[in-house]
């Protein structure tokens, strides 16, 4: 298979009044084509950090971290979905899902609709000519997913997504980010600090040690697939997000410390 | 603690809950402890009571020539309770008609006041004329023309027929040019759009580059606070002709462009990094980001300085023709002064408030239509 996405020995470092401070170090990671890889760590052990850097907002201090391009020479490197939406209050619904083939320059009409496709496929097509703020939080996100997916990237990056919506709209929106994974396969990294998430979208969990972040452990999720909110009740997956969290305590508890 | 208190007043009535509360004993009065019962709360014909026995008793005893603005006072407070009792009184269907009606009704109370208070000669009608003899000097300022400064206040529309005949709409156009309204409209204008645009411009340019920010940052601040009125004498220099429109024009520009400037600056620093960061991940280029991303994210406070400066321009203009014009609305009420014809300065007072209102509405207008996310 190939690689999608490669980063060697990896490091970022802020600086500051009393010297440079670092945020990720030597950090290794491989993403095969079609992957959906999911990074798990405590707060503020540059998981979302890495995955900016990834996405062209950030720059590293040393190492490397690409995305390898396809073969067509059109296709953006990768897309984010942001925690906070970040889809444009000045816009409609339809012109915030457009937004990255008008500035791609799609012509019109092939934009409309591969849009109108991706609407009816998140939902929202009855909401097309809404704008941000005449909808819900769950409906933001799925703008924003279906912003980034429509623009058909390489590799798409996910900071936590779904952190700021309440349980059962994150629900429903997990089911169906498995459905639209299920019909596109698309390779991702979902950076998320719930291990039932990771666990439950991806195949592969990469854990992080808290600051400076690097890699502390990695479990392939051999849960089959199709998956849905049922599959959270298996005994296999409960043995999964048993075997991370015992992983993950001794991180989370350091950086619980070092935040003190 | 005070829903227990709350029921002991209810059960007790009046003395048992006004010893249960003692903070609230002498003050409240009406309202010991607790959410006071539904009747109580609507009984709106006390303070109405009050209030016309209150007015009746200055009459008889001669009161209102000499306290006359305390018993205004003591009336208005009396008719606001009456209005809120009466509010909680209404169906809930009711309320929102009554809240209108209230909202235009209290205005006209006022005026009418005035009227009786000018009328019956408790207010000096030399300097506080009835607003009948104001509407009637408003009138006569309306139908009147100045042979000698061939000018009127909104260019004597009763000839527009006649006009439209002879010359077509050129000589409409030269009708309201003599007129007063349009001077002050055209000097605010103009000097609006020659301050708004750069103003514009240059607050983008600050907000986006934070160089040209430090830079800039305390020059601007410190010039956005000098009365912009006081630097007309340099204009005045400056001008080939320093009684033309230039100075006028310009003062109201620079006005206006500080004002824009520092409030785009805000409006550009104001937007959500998220927002520009997604533009970026969505590959926008630097045109792209601008006209998608950044104008938009800046409109919102952009339109508060607008309209923050066309209040401004509207002030310096009307300052400006005090002393330095022939025409113009402000240059109405300065002379009507001076001939001690307060009629007609509060008229002009009133072409000054609609102007105001007028071009605030017209910009409101233009926001909604620019900003439809907005509603």
């Amino acid at each position: 298979m190939n690689l999608k996405i490669v980063a060697r020995d990896a490091g970022k470092t802020y600086p500051s009044m009393a010297g440079p401070v670092p945020a990720i170090e030597g950090f290794d990671l491989e993403v095969r084509e079609g992957e959906f890889v999911c990074l798990v760590g405590p707060s503020g052990c540059g998981k979302s950090t890495f995955l900016r850097i990834l996405a062209g907002l950030d720059t590293l201090s040393s190492g490397e971290a690409r995305i390898v391009p396809g073969p067509d020479p059109r296709k953006p490197l990768n897309n984010v979905v942001f925690q906070e939406y970040a889809v444009f209050p000045w816009k409609t619904v339809r012109d915030n899902v457009a937004f990255g083939l008008q500035m791609r320059g799609m012509p019109r009409g092939e934009r409309e609709r591969v849009v109108e496709a991706w609407l009816v496929k998140v939902g929202l097509k009855r909401f097309a000519d809404y704008y941000p703020s005449q909808i819900s939080g769950g409906m933001k996100q799925r703008v924003s997913i279906a912003r980034a997916l429509a623009n058909d990237p390489e590799v798409l990056l996910m900071d936590e997504p779904l952190g700021a919506l309440d349980a059962q709209t994150r629900a429903v929106l997990q089911e169906e980010l498995l459905r639209l994974w299920e019909e596109t396969h698309k390779t991702v990294l979902y950076v998320t600090h719930s291990i039932d998430e990771a666990v439950l979208l991806g195949d592969r969990v990469v854990i992080m040690t808290a600051h400076p972040g690097t890699k502390k452990a990695e479990f392939e999720v051999d849960l089959p697939r199709p998956r849905d909110i049922s599959t959270t009740a298996t005994a296999r997956f409960a043995a999964l997000t048993g075997a991370i969290w015992e992983a993950l305590r001794d991180e989370v508890h350091r950086a619980m410390e070092e935040q003190r | 603690m005070s829903a227990v208190r709350g029921g002991a007043g209810g059960a007790a009535a009046g003395g048992g809950a006004a010893a249960a509360g003692p903070a609230q004993g002498g003050a409240g009065g009406a309202r010991p402890g607790g959410p006071a019962p539904r009747s109580e709360r609507g009984a709106w014909v006390l303070p109405l009571a009050a209030m016309v026995a209150l007015a009746a008793l200055a009459s008889l005893f001669g009161w209102w020539e000499r306290f006359w603005w305390g018993l205004l006072a003591v009336e208005f407070v009396l008719l606001v309770f009456t209005a809120e009792a009466f509010d909680h009184r209404l169906p809930f269907r009711l309320r929102t008609p009554y809240q209108r009606v209230l909202a235009w009704a209290f205005p006209l109370v006022m005026l009418a006041t005035w009227e009786w208070l000018a009328r019956s000669g408790i207010l000096n009608p030399r300097w506080f004329p009835p607003p009948t003899a104001t509407l009637r000097a408003l009138w006569d300022l309306t139908v009147s023309f100045d042979r000698f400064s061939e000018t009127s206040l909104i260019g004597r529309p009763w000839l527009i027929p006649a006009r439209l005949m002879e010359t077509g709409w050129a000589g409409v156009a030269a009708l309201f040019a003599e007129s007063h309204v349009w001077a002050t409209l055209s000097r605010v204008l103009v000097g609006f759009a020659l301050g708004a645009l750069p103003g514009v411009l240059v607050g983008i340019v600050m907000g986006l580059n934070r160089t040209v920010r430090t830079m800039l940052d305390a020059t601007m601040s410190a010039i956005y606070v000098l009365p912009k009125i006081a630097i007309f004498p340099i204009l005045m220099l400056v001008f080939p002709d320093p009684f033309g429109e230039g100075p006028k024009i310009t003062v109201v520009a620079i006005s206006a462009f500080f004002l824009v400037a520092l409030s785009t600056m805000a409006g550009v620093q104001g937007i959500d990094p998220v927002l520009v960061q997604a533009g970026k991940n969505f590959g926008a280029n630097r045109f792209q980001m601008f006209r998608h991303v950044i104008l938009p994210g800046a409109l919102p406070i952009v339109f508060n300085g607008l309209r923050l400066a066309l209040g401004t321009a509207l002030i310096v203009i009307v300052a400006v023709e005090f002393v330095r014009a022939k025409t113009g609305v402000g240059y109405l009420v300065y002379y009507h002064w001076q001939v001690l014809s307060t009629p007609k300065m509060y008229a002009a007072l009133l072409v000054v408030m609609a102007l105001g209102v007028g071009l605030t509405a017209l910009l409101q207008a233009i926001e909604r239509r620019v900003m439809p996310w907005r509603r």
